[in-house]
């Protein structure tokens, strides 16, 4: 299992499923498949794949400690600029092929519209992350603020499921799963810190964990 | 023989396309599982099957008039009206319907028209289709999600139902019930909105002439996805107003409870009326996307048909009642 986790070609493998979706778009769009309203399918597409890996890089962290392959930890990054990588096109389409670059009219939406507020909260949160990804970032932040800046993956999750939320018009089950994939991956985390804490005080010392820094 | 207790002459056989009466025969073999059965029988269901193909989708239907209420725009491909559709008892992906609606049963279908009329009856689709010529009424279809549609509807002003039914003078509301059975629509429960899905007017509205009662578009029968047999289309009304696979018309004296409006008053009205300046409280409603078209383009107040319908709300705030 490590040897395959630690494999540079699953990481190719990785990195080829996260550009299946966007592939799948562009057949589509070659097989007139994209609806008789290309331009919402799109969008709903690259939102639906931004909000799927964040989950999935959520799952990351309670995936490792859970099934105890700490390995796992070599996809995250890739997972999370893909994730990045989707809210650019879906904020892409929504800018371009939704608004056609009329800035003004974007900020009024921006500021009139809360789905529309949350969203692009969502997306510009994501920005710093994606941009201080690198391990010469995480050197020069030190591991402990450079953990604290990427905290603002969970603000982008729950905004990105109250964009979703707030979007649709009655069929709330999808938007209410993804918040509820969300509210467990976040409360893991409530739960593992209590229980690291209750564990630290009983066994003294508590030494420091190399690994911390990518919880 | 019981199809045929209707009169025949109505619908000749110059009505009728042999690939309707082929798949209407095909639907009658398979139905009585008689695939295989021998030629005698096959005849026999064949005669069954003939009077019976006007209510069937893809049947092609005899037009007397062209209305001078049509617009003269570009019309949307038949093929965008019959794949991007909301009808959520077939699931609430646009490309649902089109893929889940073939299971609607669409005949025999009778429509009960009740409440506060001097004639309540119910009324059969054979019946339906001749009470009054049909006409086609080219009109354009707004979404409440801001996109929209152009399409050659069929079928005549809904005031002709009434004139059969002839309204108590208490009756001051129309409502309108759509066909639901969960057994053949699966997928409603995880719509998130009551069914049977219920739609209504002011009865004024609803004996205004733009009002169409509706049994097909271009040229022929209703497609499922698009509320075969008969549909209610409002043009100057939110496409949610327009409800699809009529079976009930109740004429009341209070303004119905509407499905829309029940799930979320504060953003779907019991009006509902295309206007430009009311947004709705999460999207702006000032443009619109004309499917097939790149650009957005503003949409018109009652959906460019203030002519025919603004002296309705006269003296109405159309913020307070949107």
């Amino acid at each position: 299992m490590r040897k395959l986790l630690t494999s540079q070609w699953t990481k190719v493998l990785v990195f080829a499923f996260c550009l299946l979706p966007l592939a799948l778009l562009g057949w589509a769009a070659l097989h007139n498949g994209l609806t008789a309203n290309p331009i919402e399918y799109i969008t709903h597409t690259t939102g639906d794949w931004t909000l799927r890996l964040i989950v999935i890089t959520l799952a990351i962290t309670p995936l490792r400690k859970i099934v105890g392959q700490p390995d796992l930890i070599r996809f995250r990054r890739m997972v999370g600029l893909f994730a990045f990588f989707y809210g650019c096109l879906h904020f892409t389409t929504y800018i371009w092929l939704d608004k056609f670059f009329d800035l003004h009219d974007m900020w009024k939406d921006i500021a009139k519209r809360p789905f529309i507020t949350v969203g692009f909260l969502a997306f510009v949160l994501m920005i710093p992350l994606a941009f201080t990804s690198t391990a010469g970032w995480i050197r020069r932040l030190g591991g402990k603020n450079w953990q604290t800046l990427h905290r603002l993956i969970y603000v982008t999750a729950i905004a990105g499921v109250v964009h979703y939320y707030w979007l649709v018009k009655s069929a709330v089950i999808r938007p209410l799963t993804y918040g509820a994939i969300v509210a467990v991956l976040l409360l893991w985390r409530i739960a593992d810190r209590l229980w690291t804490k209750a564990g630290a005080v009983k066994e003294v010392p508590a030494k420091s964990d190399p690994q911390k820094v990518q919880a | 023989m019981l199809l045929r207790s209707q009169s025949p002459s109505d619908l000749s056989s110059a009505d009728v396309t042999p690939r309707s009466v082929y798949l209407n025969r095909r639907k009658f073999l398979q139905a009585a599982g008689l695939a295989g059965a021998s030629i005698l029988a096959g005849r026999w269901l064949w005669e069954l099957a003939e009077p019976s193909v006007a209510a069937f989708a893809g049947t092609k239907l005899t037009v007397s008039s062209k209305s001078p209420f049509s617009t003269t725009e570009k019309l949307n491909t038949y093929d965008d009206v019959t794949h991007y559709n909301n009808y959520y008892e077939f699931g609430v992906d646009k490309t649902e319907p089109a893929k889940n609606a073939g299971s609607l049963k669409t005949y025999p279908w009778t429509v009960s028209i009740e409440g506060e009329v001097k004639n309540p009856r119910k009324i059969s689709i054979d019946e339906i289709l001749k009470l009054a010529p049909l006409e086609e009424r080219i009109y354009r279809h707004r979404c409440v999600e801001a996109w929209s549609i152009v399409v050659p509807w069929i079928g005549y002003s809904f005031s002709e139902i009434l004139k059969i039914a002839q309204p108590t003078p208490k009756a001051k509301y129309v409502a309108f019930e759509s066909f639901y059975d969960p057994r053949e629509m699966p997928l409603a429960k995880y719509a998130g909105i009551d069914f049977p899905y219920v739609e209504g007017l002011r009865l004024d509205e609803a004996m205004n002439p733009l009002t169409l009662l509706c049994v097909g578009m271009y040229g022929e029968t209703l497609a499922n996805q698009d509320g075969a047999p008969v549909r209610i289309t409002i043009p100057w009304k939110y496409g949610f107003k327009s409800a699809k696979s009529l079976i009930k018309i109740r004429l009341t004296k209070d303004e119905p409870p509407t499905t829309w409006s029940r799930l979320a008053p504060n953003e779907y009205g019991f009006y509902a009326n295309v206007n430009p300046h009311v947004d709705h409280p999460r999207w702006s409603q000032a443009r619109e996307r004309r499917l097939g078209e790149f650009f957005k383009r503003d949409t018109l107040m009652f959906n460019g048909y203030s002519d025919q319908v603004a002296s309705l709300y006269n003296g109405m705030d159309l913020k307070k009642y949107f």
